[in-house]
């Protein structure tokens, strides 16, 4: 794929450009096939559903960019999305306004513990995220009743399944929440902080940030961001199923924010290319689906994508 | 006959020449020293000589032979060690688990004779001057016995040439010692070693022969003993000697700015820390710098990060412009006016990821913005101002600090500090690991620093820069303050005898 005649494409530049731009290659490369070898592709109806599936995964990857910007790992984003889920039903009564309320402060709680025990105790990410990755899920079944129950309530609904100016809501929250997150990293004091204790933790605190603070507040955005995507995944399928919403969502996210060229080791935040990382991923299982490859071989190629992904966005040790 | 010979090598980065028909030899036994400032070219030369670069012209001759070595595993094994400033080794295991990595006796079921390993450690470390026990976490030792082991491993590996790296920079002068015996050592075993450092004395000290790199290239090579220490300076530097001369060799003025009648700036009583620091006190005026003296690990680190909040405290109190700030954090330290640069410049100073701008920035957002949100007009009203006014060199303020040279990474760091406007700037080690003109810049920056009113606290295990840098210098030793020297006895005499005057040798941990 390289070739040698135009020094453009020397090898360095494309190791160097490869991490931060691959991704969108990847998707122009498959959206290319689908086109010319894939039915209806391009049907507005495949587009939507598309879209729709994708929208959830997008939000939580967001909040799992930013903390993963911070050295961080966050596990229990499927609990929350669960959590979120639970609270719907048993608040719906009081007005949508209620419902969607309680949940987000679920994630908020929800965030406070994780944000609490990573920066004040000082556990590690992914310990201090794992006890509620385990028991955030547990307490949203109990709270369930174990029970999947049905939700009813139109206003609600049309958050999920309703259509404005010809896109899903869904979809429009999804494209918002990007904007806003893409902006609070580029242009806040919070995002600068952010990136810098994510580079390098010592030298931020020295240099008087406020780092428990900001550390809390990533994993509460996070855990609010996944608040966000239960509510929508309940309005979207009509009932609340607190063993079902968002399993194994935590893995998809974190998935689309590795292939999108943010690097684990912190300092860096690509809020565009977890968009595209999910979108890779969205339209990889699609292609499959469509060409009636069994799921496991599905797993098998998103494993390798992953790979790659690692494998290209390793940072070359100079010096 | 030559041990290791470098032949009109030259090597292009995008850019920059890094080395422009460079030549020198190496004979056994002899002590060699490679001195140049940073960005003339030393480093890319040790890449060349240990495998990490490959020579774009040129030939390396190895023993007589045209050699080329495809990686750095390729020069070990041929022979070529290399000791890093940075201590390459395992934190977290053993030292005698550090000390054979790789090449571990093993028992005749193939197991890890632990038993063996230990014994022939602690034999062969003795040597170095490192009597502790070997079964220890690395970690948990002092850097310059790290620094030993480190050593002691390039050796075992059946080493021909020793390339050593700025060696001394986290040593203490009795381990500087040693390390010269184990050279010396090295020197009768007809071991090359090729001696980096920024040290003069210690040159002088300890090597046969130097080359000067500049720019790329060699600008003079030969017998050390026939260089005056003047000529090499200027030689590195590529300055008139008489400016040396007049100048001096550090960049300070050797005034005095302190004004003796004004308030204290910052007042430290009693700090305590376990173990640590024990009753702590001293005083900075306005336009005064403080030294900090005393060998590794008598807490003057310590010292300062407890003032800048990073260091845990028992008690104390510390006090800034007359305010108590009881027990600080780094927040509020900051607030308080307290700068705080950090000894370890890359784990501590730097976020090496980010740029230029970001890194001078990074303390001052919420000043840079509005509503949260920030405005890059005013941030780069300030990153202007400090890079020049710090002469900070980087391809644009979007560069990597990273990226820099050591001694701008400093720089970058200095305006980080610069710009919370504080009341009193405490300095670790402001120039370690930094080539000799910006050590000067550096220097000449803390003395107009304090002209300008600041209070200034300064740590340095340079005798020579504590002394003419310093207004005051506070003696600690073992956590303790042992002596003040003021007015005449700001000397290095002085500094030597209270650091050893106060009896006995401190115990290693």
């Amino acid at each position: 794929m390289t070739t040698t005649e135009a020094p453009v494409f020397s090898l360095p530049k494309i190791k160097n450009w490869l991490p931060a731009y691959g991704v969108y290659v990847a998707i122009l490369l498959l959206v290319l096939y689908n086109v010319l070898f894939t039915e209806n592709f391009l049907a507005w109806s495949n587009i939507r559903i598309q879209l729709i599936q994708v929208a959830p995964i997008v939000i939580v990857a967001l909040g799992m960019a930013l903390v993963i910007g911070t050295e961080g790992i966050d596990l229990s984003v499927g609990s929350v999305m669960a959590l979120a889920a639970a609270f719907i039903p048993l608040y719906l009564g009081y007005g949508v306004l209620a419902a969607i309320i309680v949940s987000l402060i679920a994630g908020v709680v929800v965030g406070l513990i994780n944000g609490v025990l990573v920066a004040k105790v000082g556990l590690q990410p992914i310990v201090a995220t794992l006890a509620l990755f385990v028991g955030g899920r547990g307490l949203a079944i109990v709270i369930s009743g174990g029970q999947l129950k049905d939700v009813r309530n139109e206003d609600f609904i049309y958050l999920g399944s309703g259509d404005f100016l010809r896109l899903p809501v869904l979809v429009w929250i999804a494209a918002l929440l990007v904007l806003v997150i893409a902006f609070v990293v580029r242009r806040t004091v919070f995002g600068r902080r952010l990136l810098a204790i994510g580079g390098n933790r010592p030298a931020s605190e020295l240099a008087g940030l406020p780092v428990q603070r900001v550390l809390i507040t990533v994993y509460i955005v996070c855990s609010v961001l996944a608040s966000i995507a239960g509510i929508l995944a309940v309005a979207r399928i009509q009932s609340s199923d607190a063993s079902a919403v968002g399993l194994l969502i935590e893995l998809s996210a974190i998935t689309a924010v590795v292939v999108g060229g943010t690097p684990l080791t912190g300092g860096k935040v690509r809020v565009l290319g977890t968009v595209a990382g999910a979108l890779l991923m969205q339209l990889v299982i699609a292609t499959m689906i469509k060409h009636n490859l069994q799921p496991s071989t599905t797993e098998m190629v998103q494993a390798v994508i992953i790979l790659v992904a690692v494998y290209v966005a390793r940072e070359r040790r100079s010096r | 006959m030559t041990l290791l010979e470098v032949v009109g090598v030259s090597k292009v980065f995008p850019g920059v020449r890094a080395l422009d028909d460079v030549s020198f030899t190496l004979a056994p036994g002899e002590v060699h020293a490679l001195v140049g400032e940073n960005g003339a070219g030393k480093s890319t030369l040790i890449k060349v000589l240990t495998g990490v670069y490959q020579p774009d012209g040129g030939e390396l001759r190895y023993q007589e032979e045209p050699t080329k070595f495809d990686s750095p595993m390729d020069a070990q094994r041929a022979g070529i060690s290399t000791i890093y400033q940075e201590v390459n080794l395992i934190p977290l295991m053993s030292v005698a688990h550090n000390l054979f990595l790789g090449r571990e006796p093993r028992t005749a079921f193939g197991l890890l004779d632990e038993q063996r390993m230990n014994r022939e450690a602690a034999e062969i470390l003795s040597r170095y001057g490192v009597t502790a026990d070997v079964r220890r976490q690395l970690g948990t030792m002092a850097l310059g016995a790290q620094q030993m082991v480190a050593l002691a491993r390039a050796v075992m590996i059946d080493a021909k040439v020793v390339i050593m790296d700025e060696p001394t920079s986290s040593l203490e002068p009795r381990e500087v010692e040693t390390l010269f015996g184990v050279i010396r050592d090295l020197h009768a075993q007809g071991i090359g070693i090729i001696y980096v450092s920024h040290r003069l004395d210690e040159l002088y000290q300890i090597c046969d022969a130097v080359t000067i790199l500049r720019d790329g290239q060699v600008v003079h090579t030969g017998k050390l003993a026939d260089l005056e220490r003047i000529k090499l300076v200027s030689l590195m530097l590529g300055r008139d000697m008489s400016a040396v001369r007049r100048e001096g060799f550090t960049g300070f003025s050797g005034q005095m700015t302190g004004d003796a009648e004004a308030p204290p700036v910052l007042r430290v009583t009693d700090l305590n820390s376990r173990r640590k620091l024990h009753d702590i006190s001293f005083d900075v005026r306005p336009g005064e710098v403080v030294g900090l003296g005393g060998l590794l690990g008598a807490g003057r680190s310590e010292t300062i990060k407890a003032i800048g909040g990073a260091y845990p405290l028992d008690s104390g109190d510390v006090q800034v412009d007359g305010k108590d700030l009881k027990r600080p954090t780094t927040v509020a330290a900051v607030k308080a006016g307290i700068a705080v640069q950090p000894e370890d410049r890359k784990a501590e100073g730097i976020v090496a990821g980010l740029s230029v701008r970001e890194n001078i920035a990074l303390a001052v957002l919420p000043k840079m913005a509005r509503f949260g949100l920030v405005s890059d007009r005013k941030i780069d009203k300030i990153v202007d101002k400090y890079m020049k006014r710090l002469q900070i060199k980087a391809s644009s303020p979007n560069q990597r600090v990273g990226d820099l040279s050591g001694g701008n990474q400093q720089k970058v760091l200095l305006a980080r500090l610069l710009a919370t406007d504080p009341k009193v700037l405490l300095l670790d080690e402001p120039t370690r690991g930094i080539d000799v003109g910006a050590k000067a810049e550096v220097q000449s920056l803390i003395d107009e620093l304090a002209s300008e009113g600041l209070g200034v606290v300064l740590v340095s295990s340079d005798a020579e820069e504590l002394i003419e840098g310093a207004d005051r210098v506070v003696v600690l030793r073992d956590g303790v303050v042992v002596g003040i020297l003021t007015d005449t006895r700001v000397t290095t005499e002085a500094l030597l005898e209270t650091i050893a005057s106060s009896g006995g040798h401190r115990d290693d941990h």
